[in-house]
């Protein structure tokens, strides 16, 4: 053992890098659906066995394990279901920030996104709200195209509405 | 009729933030060594292993069980790691056991563990696939939409995942093991605390730890000649549902209500509440106490939170929860699930030391993992079923 | 085990790369096929296992997205290990030892072409000492075929290819003893069954044989057997297997198959075998780890005892 590990003490932690490429494949569903994004279209996808509308689609209808296919327009209005309030920070997001599930008008489930235009504490459960798009010529197929979600000024979802939907 | 199995033996190492002073082998090593001992067995008389953890990027490295054959005297010996998300020290439980009542094994060693430190579990919970935006950060942004939904469902009050963050952390105080020793909480510091996920305080959250929990597996002639007393097997049972479903309800989980039907049928209980003397449940997030008491059955729909309110899930009320202090107080991922099975053996045992509930003699381990969606639960005793 | 287990269908999938499929769009077609050939819906199975590695994905709880693929529709009973599909098969069979569990579907899934799969297998290696060098998964194995040259017990040893990779998927179904004669006219018996794992320290391993194969063999009863279906990562592997399981002279199938994947492969292909009458009894194995450091061998045999 040389002198200058005696010194030092042991080894107790050892810093090993680790890099890996992936090329990552969203699937022909998504596929589909984030070419539509891109064009400023949201598509939902049917289950053609239970007939619920998947939002975003990912392939299969995860309650029947069969293929999701007939594409279903969505306006891009939806309802808040539920949310919370991030406080701590996050990379690339600036605290205090509004994570919502939001059932889009005609969607069977909730997909998460971003509430902004109003005070954090603004948002509630029933809220309505609508997707605010990237610029045009600036989007690509990445559901980051929808930027967020703000309040449409609609009168608030009655409970019962949106209360089975989490 | 599958032949009978007990726990008898089960081994913890001491849950911190850094487990700097072993490797993973000396972690996993340290669990499994207290476990042999408490059976009073050496490696050779076990005929299995069996690992469980959450994902390998935790700690960066590629099915672990291929590295740790040597730590775990598991040459020459069958080996399988089972991963199954945060339920997964609770599944590695079941299918372990079902290697002995199948009759394929007399002994065998079960151990869970997590070394998260050596890693980074905040980045590796927030991933962020291509493709798909970025909203949330961490476990807690997933299930604090949860929580809320759940306080506007029973109309609960706010105080009531406080009241759960204080009293986890008191039981701690009496669990050698634990991460979190906090001798001076009270409602006012959880409250005052910062809210990290609105409305999951940071004193209402789980910590991050290193740490591996073991128990010994065995077959009837096995766990009659052992120095201490067996925890019996009554029943395990796992129950999955998918992530994203039309239909799925992610506030009281349908995998979660199957799961403890299925559980309580085999060990013949009707009335959890009357007929379990304690349980120890998956609680990260102090709000899934009372969530958990209604999907398990302890509470009607909407009422779980009355239960915390009125002292019944505390050490001293009729069905202590956690008494070991939960994984509020102590979380190493891949481990959670199995300290909180290894928890109910030993209350049932009557070796729970200072945290034992008096007279505890059928108690419930119960995890869960994913997105709400995968739930595992054993139900143990102290006599035979 | 108290009661018989067959494999009572399957199907498989395997391609050099799928670009375009995710997991949950290779697998749905399969399971469905393995499912559809004995009349089975999701609703139906008793336990549900699959075998994978997040690794191969590149993020960690991948594997939870598959799930989509079953329709886990009332909740089902279920479970997944990070390995090789061959070893959920051998969860399966000790599941199915319960009673009123009478039906498992086995699943394995892979797309390793969407990473770099001889520099992620390195991170299997002991993560202090070994892993950092970043050994590559073909230079391994090239020391166990150099360990095999220089002991000059197997002749001419071949060269090690590049690492196979490939994508795919596989799902088995397994029943119980009248259950799967109810539900095939041919069903595939499960006569034994066991795996063996071996040190990771490839110096104290002898690398020209393999002990945990050989272990593995005698407790699942590899004797008069007509045929083997070897899953060989590399072709110099197949030489220490046909050794170890005391193979002479039957005819041997081998193949690397997706990692993960391989493995359950190896059976059903096996229980192809059998049920089209190409072999009586026959042996089927998987193997894990760098150089065959874990093994899995099965014996199975078509006709009722």
């Amino acid at each position: 053992m040389s002198e200058t590990t005696e010194a030092e003490g042991p080894v107790t932690i050892v810093e090993t890098p680790i890099h890996l490429d992936f090329s990552y494949t969203p699937g022909v569903a998504s596929s589909r659906f984030l070419r539509s994004i891109e064009q400023g279209r949201i598509m939902g996808q049917r289950c053609p066995k239970c007939g619920k509308v998947y939002m975003p689609p990912r392939g299969a209808c995860s309650m029947c394990g069969v293929a999701t296919d007939e594409e279903v327009t969505l306006s891009g209005k939806g309802t808040v279901c539920t949310f919370c309030v991030t406080r701590i920070p996050s990379p690339g997001l600036d605290a205090p920030y509004v994570s919502a599930w939001i059932r889009l008008d005609g969607a069977d489930i909730t997909s998460m996104f971003l509430i902004q235009e109003c005070d954090p504490d603004e948002v509630r459960l029933g809220m309505r709200v609508e997707a605010v798009w990237v610029d045009e010529d600036k989007r690509e197929p990445n559901l980051g195209a929808i930027k967020y979600f703000r309040p449409t000024g609609e009168p608030d979802a009655d409970y019962d509405t949106y209360k089975d939907y989490v | 009729m599958s032949a009978r199995v007990a726990v008898v033996g089960v081994g913890q190492t001491k849950y911190a933030a850094k487990r700097q002073d072993v490797s993973m082998a000396g972690l996993v090593r340290e669990a499994a060594k207290r476990a042999l001992d408490d059976a009073g067995m050496s490696w050779t008389d076990i005929d299995a292993v069996v690992i469980g953890k959450a994902p390998d990027m935790f700690e960066g490295v590629m099915m672990p069980e291929l590295y740790l054959a040597d730590a775990l005297g598991a040459v020459g010996k069958p080996m399988i790691r089972v991963h199954t998300a945060g339920s997964v020290g609770g599944s590695t439980g079941v299918m372990a056991s079902h290697l002995v009542s199948s009759g394929t094994h007399k002994r065998v060693l079960v151990v869970c563990f997590q070394k998260q430190s050596e890693s980074n579990a905040t980045w590796a919970l927030s991933i962020r696939l291509p493709f798909t935006g970025g909203s949330v950060t961490g476990a807690g942004g997933y299930f604090a939409p949860v929580i809320r939904a759940y306080m506007r469902r029973a109309n609960a009050p706010d105080h009531i995942g406080i009241k759960v963050a204080v009293k986890d952390r008191l039981n701690a105080l009496r669990n050698p093991y634990a991460h979190l020793k906090l001798p001076d909480i009270s409602e006012e510091k959880v409250r005052e605390s910062p809210m990290l996920w609105d409305p999951i305080r940071y004193l209402e959250t789980c910590p991050s730890s290193d740490g591996a929990c073991a128990v010994i597996l065995a077959d009837e002639d096995t766990a009659q000649g052992t120095p201490n007393p067996p925890a019996w097997i009554h029943g395990t049972a796992v129950r999955s549902e998918p992530t994203m479903g039309a239909g799925r309800d992610v506030v009281n989980p349908h995998a979660g209500r199957e799961c403890a039907k299925d559980v309580y049928a085999q060990a013949g209980v009707t009335d959890p509440r009357r007929d379990l003397d304690c349980a120890e449940i998956y609680v990260p997030f102090s709000w899934y106490e009372p969530m958990w008491m209604e999907n398990l059955g302890f509470a009607d729909e909407g009422t779980g939170w009355k239960m915390v309110d009125d002292g019944s899930t505390a050490f001293d009320g009729d069905i202590p929860i956690n008494p070991s202090g939960g994984v509020l107080s102590s979380n190493p991922i891949g481990a959670s699930g199995m300290c909180r099975f290894a928890e109910a053996a030993l209350q049932v045992r009557g070796m729970a030391g200072e945290h034992q509930v008096d007279g505890a003699r059928k108690a419930l381990g119960h995890a869960y993992g994913g997105g709400a969606q995968f739930f595992a639960m054993w139900i143990v005793g102290s006599e035979k079923p | 085990m108290r009661r018989d287990v067959a494999i009572v269908s399957w199907a498989s999938f395997e391609t050099p790369s799928e670009p375009a499929r995710n997991e949950v769009e290779m697998l749905l077609p399969v399971i469905q096929e393995a499912l559809g050939r004995v009349g089975l819906t999701q609703q139906d199975i008793g336990f549900t296992v699959s075998g994978s590695s997040d690794y191969l994905q590149g993020f960690p709880f991948a594997f939870v997205g598959a799930l989509d693929a079953v329709g886990a529709w009332p909740p089902i009973r279920e479970s997944h290990v990070e390995m090789d599909g061959a070893f959920a098969l051998y969860e399966a069979v000790n599941v199915l030892q319960e009673e009123g569990i009478d039906t498992a579907l086995v699943y394995a899934f892979a797309r390793p072409s969407r990473g770099e799969l001889d520099r992620t297998l390195a991170l299997q290696l002991d993560p202090y000492y070994v892993a950092p060098l970043w050994p590559d998964a073909r230079g391994l194995a090239a020391l166990q075929a150099q360990a095999m040259k220089d002991s000059g017990r197997y002749g001419d040893v071949p060269d090690v290819p590049p690492t196979y990779v490939a994508d795919g998927c596989v799902a088995v179904v397994l029943a119980v003893g009248d259950k799967a004669r109810e539900l095939t006219d041919n069903p595939v018996w499960i006569r034994g069954i066991d795996h063996r794992i071996e040190s990771p320290s490839l110096g104290v391993r002898d690398l020209t044989t393999s002990a945990s194969a050989k272990a593995a063999a005698s407790t699942a009863g590899v004797q008069d057997v007509d045929a083997a279906w070897l899953h060989v990562p590399y072709p110099h592997q197949e030489l220490v297997l046909r050794d170890a399981l005391g193979l002479d002279g039957q005819p041997v199938d081998s193949a690397a198959g997706p990692v993960m994947v391989g493995g359950l492969e190896r059976l059903a292909a096996a229980a192809a075998g059998i049920a089209g009458g190409r072999a009586r009894r026959a042996v089927a194995h998987a193997t894990s780890g760098p150089c065959l450091q874990q093994n899995l061998v099965a014996v199975l045999e078509g006709a009722e005892r």
